[in-house]
């Protein structure tokens, strides 16, 4: 790791100054990916702006008909929150599925949904549930959140604050996990919502993406078999050493599938 | 850049001027010259450097020193109590829940938080908790035995 600043402020406000006035700073949330980014040295920022220190980043609240979980709030917490397992039992699952219990100790949802990584878990909940991401400067729609590999629509030195997801009728989550690093290979959340059905794939494209095909085919019918014979693109997956997109388009359907009977329960 | 880091390591209070850089497993073993915790992969994946941060376990290869500012650590040198060991410990020996030795104190640290949030786990609960803490010579299980011994011993 190469040498850094380190701030830990106590304010929103603080956290984007100090940001505005380093070199090359960077947030720091859970580090549960920027630590071992930077101990191989695949980024060198002058400053890191420690989030932890910020009370009102933290927390979990239930209330009309929505789950606002902050951005620092630990995947642990969620994963053992008894409110969310009552109102969106899937994001609970989703939450406790995620890495190892000593990184769910540690990692949080800002931090999963800023960096965006294509195998990561959040992604499906946030756009399966059409969750609304709060920042420190605005609100953003899940529809409008997921850019592109470990791109989102965050601006330079914008901080999500929180995370709104509304209460679905019901929802499942269902992932493939990597044999051996146990990441996503695919994933799919679905859910039955008062705006329709709504599927979003994470870990098989470059970042998560709805299937229309398979939203309007369940808005139908919600049901596993709904899904038959439903195709996706090889053209839109990844491909890699851990699988081909061919591979990950047939899992997509595989999934998708079992994330319907998820749902169902 | 330096900057002074304080926190509660088994009960002691420390404080040492550390680079911001410097990981929690390097300020125990370098600063402080507490080598009972390990370092393995160094890449947050085998879980020989798990210590508790204000009670829960933590890959400490992947928190720096500067954020366990304030807080109680907890390693496995914390652990024995007037030359006893801990019931976890205890059953480890019983149940020869090593080989070499190396992820045994990382195994015993994610185990008690284990048995803390779950005081009577399955031995499917086990195997599963575990996922984070890797043993190269297999020795799982016996790790495995352990840990529900452990666990048995501390609900007491």
């Amino acid at each position: 790791m190469y040498a850094f600043n380190y701030h830990r402020p106590a304010s929103l406000a603080d956290a984007a100054k100090l940001l505005g006035s380093a070199t090359d700073g960077k947030f720091l949330a859970g580090g549960q990916t920027l630590l071992p980014t930077l101990k191989q040295r695949l980024a060198s920022p002058s400053d890191l702006v420690d989030l932890n220190g910020i009370a009102e980043l933290n927390g979990i609240t239930v209330s009309g008909g929505s789950v606002t979980i902050g951005a620092t709030t630990r995947h642990a917490a969620v994963a053992a929150s008894a409110e969310v397992k009552k109102a969106i039992p899937a994001l609970a699952a989703l939450a406790g599925g995620i890495g190892d219990p000593q990184v769910r100790n540690m990692g949080t949802i800002g931090g999963s949904l800023a960096n965006n990584d294509p195998a990561a878990d959040y992604p499906g909940a946030v756009l399966g549930l059409g969750a609304t991401i709060h920042t420190s400067k605005r609100k953003i729609a899940a529809d409008d959140f997921f850019t592109g590999m470990f791109e989102t629509a965050l601006e330079e030195g914008e901080i999500i604050t929180k995370v709104e997801f509304p209460i679905p009728k019901r929802a499942g989550y269902v992932k493939f996990p990597n044999p051996a690093s146990r990441y996503v290979m695919v994933g799919a959340f679905v859910a039955e919502t008062a705006n329709g059905v709504r599927v979003a794939i994470n870990g098989a494209g470059p970042c998560a993406f709805r299937h229309k095909e398979m939203e309007a085919a369940l808005a139908k019918s919600f049901s596993a078999d709904a899904l038959k014979g439903i195709k996706t693109d090889p053209g839109s997956m990844n491909n890699d050493i851990h699988a081909s997109s061919e591979y990950r388009a047939h899992l997509v359907g595989v999934i998708a599938k079992r994330a319907v009977q998820a749902a169902l329960g | 850049m330096t900057i002074s880091v304080t926190m509660t390591v088994n009960g002691q209070s420390v404080t040492r001027d550390v680079e911001p850089r410097t990981l929690l497993v390097q300020f125990l073993r370098e600063n402080l010259g507490m080598t009972g915790t390990h370092v393995g992969c160094d890449t947050s994946q085998c879980g020989a450097c798990v210590v508790h941060v204000n009670g829960t376990s933590v890959k400490s290869c992947t928190i720096l020193a500067a954020q366990a500012q304030g807080a109680k650590v907890t390693t496995v040198e914390g652990l024995a109590q007037d030359g006893k060991l801990h019931p976890m410990q205890e059953a480890f020996r019983e149940n020869h829940a090593l080989q070499c030795g190396f992820c045994t104190p990382g195994m015993i640290m994610s185990a008690i938080d284990l048995v803390q949030r779950n005081p009577n786990p399955s031995e499917e609960t086990v195997r599963h908790e575990l996922e984070g803490n890797l043993c190269r010579c297999t020795g799982y299980h016996n790790i495995v035995k352990a840990v529900m011994a452990g666990a048995q011993a501390m609900r007491g």
